[in-house]
């Protein structure tokens, strides 16, 4: 079975426009941002469709009342706009309330990382995973290919709470087309190795698929996972699938040591007392104004393929054997 | 409820949050003086319609109070009304207590979380929409006041609300004129700000003595009754700190507390 690689908000948002014929419960709120599915809803369910305009603000608390009384909403903008615009809104509004009040809101970011390659740090989103897994609450899922973001619409219908889904906005190539991951275990593992294991979270997964290729290549096997729900993952079924490592290596496309996704592990390392080295790879914090491919942006800022690779060679040397 | 039960509520309440004062000096006494009367005017006028035995049910009218810190009156209003027992009022902010000093939506009779400024106006609006979507004739009111409309979301929410023609939806704002650290003209000024919400789409009523609770009840029972296609409101003319010598109307009034010798001889005075 092969299937054509598609962007993430497309597949994601026609689920979204497949249910709302049958299910009156789902609304969906825009924050001035569009898509050619989108379009459709918007077409197809004026009642239960509003663009609230360039006002994350005022998206977050529309979509708050609108969830008070029964709705599952989903609310979409650029990541880092629906993230950092809006923080005290989604703390307070959804974070908290949701604590006293059941709540469905899904706040769909479009973004993650550097995907929009021309538009500069404005635009991109290095600091979302950290700003969003402090949020008691709220879940977290940053999928790496289509097929994972399309699986996690009945994930976002089925279970309360606030979620915030952090989509790439390039059309990534497909990984999922032989065999699709369980949502509520929140990590799949992609390949068993020997001493090390990459962890890596949306699109760094292609990138960590490549690397482990190449060092396959030269004979050494390393171990591979997607973690796409940064939140709630199976703790217990994680620690098994990492305790055989005696290197961990966390890869994301956020600044690293700013407490993301290298703490999410540095913190589960400590939790579960697992005997391993992590090695943290990420953005160097820092904004940046270079352009150019994002495979090269990706290598000035250290999570290329090559310099992933380089690093993994200093890490591999300090590794008890 | 007659026209002398609505004032001797009005004492009552009063009386009874500069007592919770006394008891929880935490709690914000001037912005609670500033609301007595509007909150007397929604649960005791006939204007909201609640349910003390179901308070989330499907069939009460909406009442957001944006601005929490400024509603320790709604305290001794819900005891009152059988929200909670009376003797919770003897608890305020004490271990334990649902009841802190910024009131959250543990304590029954709250729908949303409070006291953070400019959240409760959107939220309201969502919820006048998400009303409209059901179908349902229930109202929304929301309380905000003149300082809180300085965060840029209210302004958010104002310019949704009316286009949308959230005609369901009742904005009150506690017209004190007195933020935390002196009076809002001075500070960022709202200009005339019955004009300013007309120009941003919403049905104003005419401004009221937010201190004389029959013409705040007649104000909001004509506004929630008018027919328009607009979101409305009711600006009330109001003072932080009403009837407390020293704190009434002053610039400061937000943190300053009245000396408890004070507190005690005004209940004495005005039993």
């Amino acid at each position: 079975m092969t299937c054509q690689p598609r962007a993430m908000r497309d597949v994601f948002l026609e689920q979204v426009r497949k249910a709302m014929g049958g299910d009156q419960r789902l609304f969906f709120v825009s924050a001035d941002f569009g898509s050619p599915v989108l379009d459709k809803i918007r077409a197809d369910f004026p009642s239960r469709f509003v663009n609230v305009g360039i006002a994350e603000q005022n998206l977050i608390n529309i979509s708050a009342g609108l969830a008070l009384e029964g709705y599952i909403v989903f609310a979409y903008a650029i990541a880092p706009f629906i993230t950092m615009r809006c923080y005290e809104q989604a703390r307070v509004s959804l974070a908290l309330l949701s604590e006293v009040r059941p709540l469905n809101v899904n706040l769909i970011g479009v973004g993650a990382g550097y995907s929009y390659v021309v538009s500069g740090p404005t635009h991109q989103c290095y600091e979302d995973i950290t700003l969003m897994r402090a949020l008691p609450n709220f879940q977290l899922l940053s999928p790496a290919d289509h097929i994972t973001a399309e699986n996690l619409f009945n994930h976002c219908t089925e279970n309360q709470g606030p979620k915030y889904l952090r989509f790439d906005a390039q059309v990534l190539p497909v990984i999922y087309d032989q065999e699709v991951p369980d949502m509520e275990i929140g990590f799949y593992v992609h390949k068993k190795g020997d001493r090390i294991c990459l962890i890596a979270t949306g699109y760094l997964l292609h990138t960590a698929l490549e690397v482990a290729e190449r060092l396959s290549g030269g004979g050494e096997e390393v171990g591979v996972i997607d973690l796409f729900n940064l939140t709630n993952y199976s703790a217990d079924q994680l620690e098994a699938a990492l305790k055989s490592y005696t290197g961990l290596v966390s890869l994301e496309e956020g600044f690293r040591g700013r407490g993301g996704l290298d703490s999410m592990l540095f913190e589960f390392i400590a939790r579960r007392r697992l005997q391993a080295t992590l090695l943290n790879l990420g953005v160097e914090p820092a904004y940046r104004f270079e352009l150019g491919p994002r495979a090269e942006l990706h290598e000035q800022v250290g999570i290329g393929v090559q310099s992933i690779l380089n690093s993994l060679r200093g890490f591999r040397e300090s590794l008890p054997m | 409820m007659n026209q002398a039960d609505l004032q001797g509520k009005t004492h009552w309440v009063w009386r009874e949050t500069l007592a919770i004062h006394r008891r929880a000096p935490e709690t914000r006494l001037a912005s609670s003086l500033s609301t007595v009367e509007i909150f007397v005017a929604l649960y005791y006028g006939g204007v909201l319609r609640f349910n003390p035995k179901d308070p989330l049910d499907e069939q009460r009218d909406r009442c957001i109070i944006s601005k929490g810190h400024g509603s320790i009156c709604m305290y001794p209003i819900l005891a009152d009304l059988g929200y909670f027992s009376s003797e919770e009022l003897h608890r305020v902010c004490e271990t334990g207590s649902f009841l802190g000093g910024i009131p959250d939506p543990v304590i029954p009779g709250y729908e949303t979380v409070n006291g953070s400024l400019g959240h409760g106006l959107g939220v309201a609006a969502g919820i006048a929409l998400a009303l409209k979507s059901k179908g349902s004739d229930r109202s929304v009111f929301v309380i905000v006041g003149d300082g809180e409309l300085h965060e840029g979301a209210c302004w958010e929410a104002l310019m949704f609300a009316s286009h949308h023609q959230l005609d369901n939806l009742n904005l009150i704002v506690d017209n004190n004129r007195i933020s935390m650290l002196g009076y809002t003209d001075e500070i960022v000024s709202h200009g005339n700000l019955n004009l300013r919400l007309t120009a941003f789409g919403w049905d104003c009523s005419e401004e009221v003595d937010g201190h004389d609770v029959l013409a705040v009840r007649t104000a909001l029972m004509q506004q929630k009754d008018r027919v328009t296609d607009k979101p409305k409101v009711l600006i009330a003319r109001t003072l932080k700190g009403r009837g407390v010598p020293g704190l009434e109307n002053a610039p400061l009034s937000h943190i300053i507390n009245p000396k408890p010798e004070l507190i005690d001889e005004l209940l004495e005075k005005t039993r």
